[in-house]
Formats: C-alpha cells, structure tokens, sequence
C-alpha cells in the first residue's frame, strides 16, 4: 500500500484505550493503514506516541478587534503547537460575533492560514447583550458549532430558557459561563482564608454552583416542553459545581461540562504572590475544589478539557489586580502540563486524559470522535511522552509571552500535528512542513 | 526591649509577614530615639542627607503623605512626590511605567499607596528598590500599625497579654489588618468587631465578632475605624442610624472596657458617625498623639530601609 506519510513503530494511544505499537501510514487525509506501507516521508517515531488531534472547546483567540492580544494566526499556531487540530473560538470580540457574516469570515480566514481548524462559537444573543437572539439557523449553517454569551453571564434565565430551546432545533449545544453576577459583585480571586488575609475582593464558590443549579433547572425546564437542548457549562472550578453536575448527568440531563488546565493544576495560594498572572474568572480556587475536579475528569463528569486561553498583551497583566484583566494563556501546554501533572505524577489513566482532549470536547459539541483505525480522519498528534523541558513563554507562537507555568519542567510535548493528513506543525522534523 | 543585637532588616515594608518579633522591637526603639529629635528645637539631623525618596501616592491622601514627607525631610533626605489622581496616571499611564520613569531619576526608597492589593509587591519586582507601603487597597498600613503599637506602648508600657479591640469595618480595612498582623506579634490579643456585612469570614491574628459588647468586654485599648459612607451605597449596610445605633463607641459602651483603656482612630474621623464626636477630645483618646508619633514612627522606617539596614549587613 502506498502513502505519503509513514510512521514506524509508534505507540497508538485514543480515547478508548492504549492500543499498542504500530506502523501507521497516512494518506489522502486518512489513515491508510496500521500495518505500515510504502510512503516518501518516514517518520522514525519509537518512543512516541500518536493520539488523534485534540479538540479545545473554549479559546479567546481575539479576531476580531483585538489582535493586540492574539489573532487568528497567532491563535491557531499557538493550538497546533499545542497539538490541536480543532479549536473553538468564543465571540466576546469586538464586534461579538453575532451574525452568519461574521461568522463565514472567520471560518475563510482560518483555512487560508492552515494551522489548526477554526470552529467559531457565535453569540447566543445579539450583542452578547442577553437580550434578543442571535439567528440560530443562520449562524448554524455558517459554520457556528455553539452558541455562548462567554465573557459575560445570562443573568435573565428567561432569555436563556429561550436561547436553549431555539437553539435545539438547529441542533446547536448552549454553553454557559455559569457565575452568578450577583453573588460574583466585584471579586477578583476565589473568596476564602487567602482573599480575606490579602485583603482582595473575594468570589465565592458559591457564585459558580448556584448559577449551574439555576441552569440545571432551566435544562430540565425545556426539556419539559418536549424540545432536546444541550447544555455545556464552561470552566467548572467548584466541588459544589460538580456535584451537580454529577447529579444532573445520572439523571440523564442533556449537560457536558469542561474543566480548564489551570483549575486542575493551581490554587488560590497563588494569588499569595500578588501577581495578576493568576488573576482568572472563574477564580483559582483551593485545593479541596482541585482535587474534586480531578476525580470529576477521571470519572467523567468533566467531559473535557476546555483551556479558556485568555491572552492579553503583557501590560494589560502588568496593572494592578483590582485593575488587571482576567484570563491565563495555556493553549500550547495544555498537554504537556496535564500529561506532565497528571499522568506522570499521579498515576491518572493515559486514555482517559486522551479522552478528555479528543473524544470527551468532540461528542460535546456534536463532531464525530476520531479514533486510530483504518480509514479515520488523519488529524493526528505525535507527542513525546519523555524529552522533559521547562516552560519557556518567550518561546510561544501565542502573542500572549507569559505563563503561571514559567519554568515548569514538562514532558509530553507535541512534535508533529496533523490536520486532515497535512502537516501543520513540526518540532522536529520541518522538511516536513507543506 | 533591648537594641543591642540589632537584628537585620527585610529590604522593605510591604506588611509584616518577613517580619520578627526582635526587628519590630528594635524599629520602635528607634523611633524613640526619632521623638527625642522631633523634641528638640531644631527638628532635623543629616542621618539621610544624598539620599532621594518618592512618595507615590496612586491614591490621593494628604495626611499620611504630609507625614511621611516630614518624616524624610526631617532626616535631610531629599522628596520628591507623584500624585497620580493629577499625574499621568489620569492619562492612562500604567503604575509600572511610572514608576520605571521615576527609577531613571535615581530614587533610592519609594513610600508608595495605591487603591489595590499587592501594588508594592508588584513596585518590588520591577524596582528591586527599598519600598514602603504607604497603604495598598485593603490589604496592609503597616506604618499606621506600628504608629498604633508606638502609640499604646507609650500608654500601656507592654502589650503582652493586653486585649485590643478594633471595631468598624474591619472587611475593607488595612489598618485592621496590618494591626491584627503586628499587635498579636508583641503579644496583644486582637478582637475586631463589625456588622456581620463588613466581617471577614477569618482574619488571622483576630478574633472576630459581631458583638460589640464582647468585643469592648474587659479591652486594654480600643481602635476605632472609620465607615466609608459607600458602604451604604453599595448595600453592605441598611442605613447610618442603624449602624450608630449597634456600633457607635459612645461613652457609655465604653465603661464596658478596662477603665481608662486608650481610645485610638486612624483618622479621618466621622465624628459621631463610628465614634461620639466628643470622645475624641476625651483625656482617654490617644488620636492626636497617633498622629505626633505617626511621624517618629516613619523616621525610623525610613532610617532602617535605607541606612540601618546597610549597616547591620555591612
């Protein structure tokens, strides 16, 4: 059989299992073969390891209107160095991204550029006002694969009611930022022991469960009405969140929850150094949500890893924290970090964290899984479980030059990243590169 | 008290975590020394002559940078002062490039306050330079702390085992917490005490109450902080006679304390708003005498980041 990329005695890893050693020949933008094959290109890849491409369901990449943070170039290399193929971008951009237009440009520019592939997240209301709809049908055909007022909260839980059920059937999955506004006020790290020493403004974990125990509630409602909406809530922090979210799912709501590298792997304590790196929404939170949210990954309640890359320009996180915006890039080291922290150093499952970055986003916003047999889609990572190095910002393809993780010793990191068969990113072998 | 051993020093103050019991004690032996100087006629010795100190005050605030800037001149350093609410900083200039503009000048200490948390941290990093927390948001006043310490000392000669209590809004308060960091290290006993809505739910160093009488039970000292009227505005508290009526310090809740306990306030005061406006000229009430030691207090300060400090590791 002939290819045009043949990877030798290379470990197969997916969402499903560990699946061995393999010689996996890749053509036409498939998976020709597991049994090897003649090919041009031969990667030597022992030692190894191939997972499908990993899929992020939450990233700002800023396009429009704020390319001083990031843009869709920057972003997207950003992700394929990252390993993944799939991102969806949020639409708190400036315009939001509210209409089919919108939309279609997006889409046109990030295929003209190549890296990963771009699905944009449209705004679930005109303006991300929390008002009036957006045009669920229109953006739908467009290319939008979920709506989202992200950035800001759906105080009205009418106006959601209405967005879930309308969004139903165009097949579209409603994600929420789920704080509660109120209960939030002006916090701007997690309220507890450590806020009330720095004498910071404080966010309780309770603002983010009573919002999801509101939403649940709404779900459950049209769901009532004898519609099928789905509900993905963003960004879970909170032990109480998950909880219900558990709950929920065991009863069978229609819901998907992601959880953010950085809630798995820091705390609140962080904020000790008064650094406005840490300051994120939702807030960093202590060590007793953080282990609960792991064993959420590892049982599923947390169906995905969601990074919510956030950048800004360096200044920006330079301000004060009361001043200071929130948000923490980590596009790129989403996995060498959870591989690193949690694989390496914990013993979690390999395929189940492969699950959380493939199979876990894809199923919940709708896209087919990509598993490694014969005949599936060649959007692929090769990553190098060894090679162990610090995190060094300077390096990053995102614009966003700074990290929490600075000088984490990390393994795992991506080395070549496949999108449909074509090579978009290599860190070792750039001969081959398109 | 002893300075015999004078103890090292941190390269600033930002609050008391770096701090020790010994270097504390050592700080206000100086500024004993700094009083008998601010006695003398002519107020003033060359102990920081060459030397050049910014106050950086990012939020406005008269008083305390009146007293820090006598503070320094009275040791001969050389002052210069950034007011932001009229500086650039009200044309979008960042803290950090004014203060790297001001680094250009040749600073040698920075006396800086700011509305948020962690502003003299962040001054630190990028300055590497002596800092002094002139208050930042709520988080620390450690000078206001140690004048309050200074102030009780003279009055109570020793804090150990003494109860001291602060009552108001202890929540958005540096001056509560720099107090219930430093009083605790000399061996005092802190009670704050608040309406439930201006508490935090922990504040280590103190123990917190809601209950005025508990709190003012048997104290040694009574700090009295002053209510922001936003605090209303923001809905933290139904109404101002309601909040007099449950947390003013009148006369007669103060007969709850140890007879004659000092009665302090940071300033500004609300007369009879968080205390009964006569008070305050009461022979208990030390809050004139805070204000005449808040200056030897910053002397001292000044003297250890800047010369003490140097000699002790030279």
């Amino acid at each position: 059989m002939k290819g045009e990329i043949l990877f030798r005695n290379v470990r197969l890893v997916d969402g499903r299992d560990d699946l061995g050693q393999a010689d996996v020949l890749v053509g036409e933008g498939r998976i020709l073969s597991l049994a090897g094959g003649e090919a041009p290109r031969v990667v030597e890849a022992r030692g190894m390891v191939l997972s499908p491409g990993f899929c992020d369901p939450h990233a700002h990449l800023r396009e429009p209107g704020q390319e001083v943070k990031e843009d869709l170039e920057s972003g997207l290399s950003a992700a394929a160095r990252g390993g993944y193929t799939d991102v969806v971008s949020m639409p708190n951009t400036q315009p939001v991204v509210d209409t089919p237009e919108a939309v279609r440009a997006l889409r046109e520019r990030a295929v003209r550029i190549g890296q990963a592939r771009l699905h944009p997240a449209a705004a679930l209301t005109q303006g991300q006002e929390g008002q009036l709809l957006s045009e669920a049908r229109g953006l739908r055909e467009a290319g939008a694969v979920l709506l989202t007022d992200d950035g800001r909260t759906n105080e009205d839980a009418g106006v959601l009611a209405l967005g879930l059920r309308y969004a139903a059937s165009w097949g579209l999955v409603v994600a929420v930022h789920a704080e509660d506004a109120g209960l939030r006020r002006g916090g701007v790290m997690h309220e507890g022991a450590v806020s009330f020493r720095l004498g910071l403004p404080g966010n309780p974990g309770y603002a983010e469960s009573a919002r999801i125990a509101r939403d649940l509630e709404v779900l459950r409602y049209v769901q009532s009405l004898g519609q099928h909406p789905r509900l993905h809530i963003q960004h879970l922090s909170t032990r109480r969140g998950l909880e219900l979210v558990r709950q929920a799912k065991r009863e069978g709501l229609p819901v998907s929850a992601e959880a953010t590298p950085h809630h798995l792997t820091l705390t609140d304590e962080a904020l000790q150094s008064l650094d406005p790196l840490y300051k994120v929404a939702p807030p960093l939170r202590p060590r007793a949500d953080v282990e609960a949210l792991l064993e959420g990954l590892l049982e599923g309640s947390i169906d995905c890893i969601g990074t919510d890359h956030a950048p800004h320009t360096p200044d920006e996180k330079a301000l004060d924290l009361l001043r200071a915006p929130f948000g923490i890039p980590n596009l790129e080291l989403a996995w060498p970090l959870l591989y690193t922290e949690l694989v390496e150093k914990r013993g979690f499952p390999l395929p189940t964290l492969v699950a959380r970055f493939t199979d876990g986003p894809r199923r919940a916003l709708g896209l087919a899984p990509i598993h490694l047999e014969e005949g599936a889609e060649a959007s692929l990572v090769l990553w190098n479980p060894a090679g162990a190095r610090p995190v060094d910002p300077a390096a990053f393809a995102s614009k966003a030059r700074y990290s929490p993780w600075a000088g984490w010793l990390l393994s795992g990191w991506p080395q070549l990243t496949l999108v449909e068969g074509r090579v978009v990113f290599s860190a070792s072998h750039p001969e081959l590169l398109y | 008290m002893s300075a015999s051993a004078t103890p090292t020093f941190p390269p600033h103050l930002l609050d008391f975590q770096d701090w020790s019991r010994p270097q504390i004690e050592s700080l206000l032996e100086t500024a004993r020394m700094m009083q008998e100087v601010l006695a003398r006629p002519v107020k003033k010795v060359p102990a920081l002559m060459g030397f050049t100190v910014a106050t950086v005050f990012f939020e406005p605030s008269t008083r305390t940078r009146i007293s820090f800037e006598l503070a320094a001149r009275r040791m001969s350093a050389d002052v210069v002062s950034f007011s932001g609410a009229m500086s650039s900083t009200a044309k979008g200039e960042t803290y950090r490039d004014t203060l790297r503009t001001l680094e250009q000048m040749g600073i040698d200490a920075y006396i800086i306050r700011a509305d948020a948390a962690g502003v003299c941290h962040q001054a630190y990093r990028w300055l590497g330079k002596p800092i002094l927390n002139a208050g930042d948001g709520w988080r620390a006043h450690p000078t206001q702390a140690l004048l309050d310490a200074f102030t009780l000392l003279e009055r109570l000669g020793s804090l150990e085992g003494k109860k001291i209590a602060i009552v108001g809004d202890i929540l958005h308060s540096r001056v509560a917490r720099s107090n219930a960091e430093l009083l605790p290290l000399l061996g005092a006993t802190v009670v704050a005490c608040g309406p439930a809505t201006l508490l935090p739910a922990h504040l280590p160093g103190a123990h917190l109450t809601t209950d005025l009488r508990e709190a003012l039970q048997d104290a040694d000292a009574v700090m009295v902080l002053r209510l922001q009227k936003e605090r209303m505005d923001k809905g933290l508290l139904p109404s101002l006679p309601e909040y007099i009526a449950a947390y003013q310090v009148t006369r007669a809740r103060l007969a709850w304390a140890r007879p004659q306990a000092p009665l302090l306030h940071p300033g500004p005061m609300n007369r009879d708003v968080e205390m009964e406006g006569i008070l305050a000229e009461a022979p208990q009430s030390l809050v004139e005498r805070q204000v005449a030691n808040g200056q030897a207090v910053r002397m001292a300060v000044l003297y250890h980041l800047l010369v003490g400090r140097k000699r002790s590791e030279g």
